[in-house]
């Protein structure tokens, strides 16, 4: 398994699309921060950016990356290994490859201009949201044989969870808005790992005071250690289910 | 003259001895004085802060007397009750009162002013006690006041800093209210008042007026009031005042208006609040002018259409238009209330999708064709640069 993460690692890096995704954060990132003197306001700018390209490129780049490596894959499925611990290679390579893209590209410059809480949980946000749609590539790419088609319901995948979940959010709220939300809104930010890394974020930079007695409920909630580790824990549901299902499919796939 | 090793070792008897007009000097030292009224026209003058202990047992001062002044003491331990609004010095029915460079501490109200005129407030610190909200009393209270100047004092700890209800004519200026549980000023009934330079800063709920006409307001600053309820300045029911010059900044909302028609506000200054301004739609009337309004989260916010209230010259930092005649006015309006704002006022759970893309994506698209934010609420003549104030 490890092997087969480091000739992932090795391959990827001989592409050098990370090399210009990671410059790409590098330069947004240290743009951002010298725009603004205030860092906790280029802190937010720099999370809109990140809640938009990092899931974007995450699963793009490892729908593409797997259908490429599918020869590779074809020879390694011929050879005595197990096929889960194939698929986790390819997990655990692509991974490590677009974290570490991450951390060079906005780690560096948010440990430099703003290394407190909020820049460390933007941090994690950032990984989780990373690894999450990495697994959610390979599910979709496990799914469909076509290239062609799995990069499109890649993409369709983004666009879902980035604008069309908080389109239908926005209309559940409009069409109850006259019942009690409270619960359900935690619930709605469950089900999709951009809102409840956004939101993180956002209880994290004393905003929640604006957000008036909505915000004092998030607050109680998502800032208390119950509300902790259960945003972790849901954020690692979104890591570890979608990638189940593709080994699922993996295994018993044809090949 | 009264110390501790004098003749006179008490101020009860000292004012027993003193005739109208004289001066009672009290030295360093402590001296008890439990609920003691000055009945006569005299000035009390403490040297190196003589400390009066009212050894939370009732009020510590009562003057009841004209041309009364008091400089230089330092008053503590008064009663604290629900019932009755024990006070530190409290002032009833008398003119030409001076309180001058006293200090307060642990007094249930600071200073009281009741149907009194022409007094004057100077340099006082008063520092609350520290029992929470409900129990403790207002810095400065005014009640059926004229008159009366409130200047240099420093207010903390305490319900609300300033506290005035049918106070007149009166003029507060440089003060500083900070860290009070409620209010750092507050008023009611209070007409013709005039507000120069204080500083309101870090109140559990900022500045809130209310019911009052003629109202002046300027070079005030009205900072870090932030939490789930507070504002930097709240009007409710104000009318015909004028509100120049003031500063707002970190406050989570700069100003929100209720009820309050005829009001102009110009050259204010709002950066950094979560929103600027709140405007609801039962305001009429109201002139906004030459204000900067920067690195807010949301301009502005209000419920409904607003009616004769005008927008001019100001300058929108989320301003995107253009200036083709270069005369530094941006040509086409400018809507500070975006859609999004707008969809919280209406739905306070949409608040879930604050930046998000989608966000953005509604907000541009409304601001390319508007159709659901207010046709009323906007800058016909937006500034292209910020406007020097």
């Amino acid at each position: 398994m490890f092997k087969i993460a480091k000739y992932v690692m090795y391959d990827i890096l001989r592409s050098k699309v990370l090399i210009a995704y990671s410059l790409f954060l590098l330069l947004v990132s240290f743009s951002l921060f010298s725009m603004e003197e205030n860092s906790s306001k280029s802190l937010i700018s720099l999370m809109s950016v990140v809640m938009i390209i990092v899931p974007l490129v995450s699963i793009i780049f490892s729908t593409t990356y797997f259908y490429n490596a599918y020869q590779f894959i074809e020879l390694l499925v011929a050879q005595p290994i197990s096929r889960s611990s194939i698929l986790l290679g390819e997990f655990l390579g692509v991974s490590v490859s677009l974290l570490t893209a991450l951390l060079i590209g906005v780690g560096i410059p948010v440990l430099i201009y703003a290394p407190d809480s909020t820049g460390f949980v933007l941090m994690i946000s950032g990984f989780a949201l990373t690894l999450s749609f990495i697994s959610l590539a390979f599910f979709s790419s496990v799914a469909m044989r076509d290239k062609a088609k799995g990069i499109g319901m890649s993409l369709m995948l983004w666009f879902y969870f980035s604008v069309i979940y908080d389109g239908l959010v926005l209309g559940i709220l409009f069409s109850f808005n006259e019942y009690p939300l409270e619960k359900a809104v935690i619930a709605l930010a469950s089900f999709n790992p951009i809102d409840l890394g956004r939101i993180i974020i956002l209880m994290k930079m004393d905003i929640s005071a604006l957000m008036g007695l909505t915000g004092a409920v998030y607050k109680q909630f998502f800032g208390s250690s119950f509300g902790i580790i259960y945003s972790l824990s849901i954020m690692l549901m979104w890591i570890i289910t979608p990638l189940l299902i593709a080994l699922r499919i993996f295994k018993k796939k044809n090949l | 003259m009264v110390c501790p090793d004098c003749k006179v070792k008490q101020l009860t008897e000292a004012l027993d001895l003193a005739a109208d007009y004289d001066t009672i000097l009290i030295k360093k030292g402590i001296y008890s004085s439990v609920n003691t009224e000055i009945k006569k026209q005299v000035v009390i003058m403490g040297e190196n802060y003589p400390i009066i202990d009212g050894q939370e047992k009732d009020e510590v001062l009562v003057v009841k007397a004209d041309n009364v002044t008091l400089s230089g003491l330092w008053v503590k331990n008064s009663k604290r009750g629900s019932m009755k609004d024990y006070a530190g010095i409290r002032v009833v029915d008398s003119r030409n009162v001076k309180i001058i460079n006293c200090k307060l501490e642990n007094t249930f109200f600071g200073i009281y002013l009741a149907n009194s005129k022409n007094c004057l407030i100077s340099g006082n610190h008063s520092k609350g006690a520290n029992y929470g909200k409900s129990d403790t009393g207002n810095g400065v209270q005014l009640w059926k006041c004229d008159s009366i100047t409130i200047e240099n004092n420093h207010m903390e700890g305490h319900r609300d800093g300033i506290y005035f209800e049918f106070a007149h004519f009166c003029l507060i200026e440089k003060n500083l209210c900070e860290k009070n549980f409620r209010y750092g000023l507050h008023f009611m009934f209070s007409d013709s008042d005039i507000y120069r330079q204080n500083t309101f800063q870090n109140n559990g709920t900022g500045v809130a007026v209310m019911y009052t006409k003629n109202v002046e307001m300027y070079d005030n600053i009205f900072r870090n009031n932030w939490g789930d309820a507070a504002y930097g300045l709240l009007l409710k029911d104000i009318s015909n005042s004028i509100i120049e010059r003031n500063t707002f900044t970190n406050n989570t909302v700069g100003v929100t208006m209720e009820g309050s028609n005829r009001i102009t506000f110009s050259k204010n200054n709002f950066a950094s609040n979560g929103y600027a301004l709140k405007v609801m739609a039962n305001c009429i009337g109201d002139t906004f002018m030459y204000n900067n309004f920067t690195a807010n989260t949301f301009d502005a916010a209000t419920n409904g259409e607003l009616r004769e209230n005008s927008f001019k010259y100001n300058y929108w930092d989320k301003y995107e238009g253009y200036d083709l005649n270069r005369d530094k006015i941006g040509d086409i309006p400018f809507r500070p209330v975006s859609l999004y704002s707008m969809i919280i006022e209406q739905m306070p759970y949409a608040v879930m999708l604050l930046r998000s893309f989608t966000v953005e994506i509604l907000n541009r698209a409304e601001k390319s064709i508007p159709g659901i934010v207010p046709e009323t609420f906007q800058d016909y003549e937006p500034m292209m640069k910020p406007n020097v104030l």
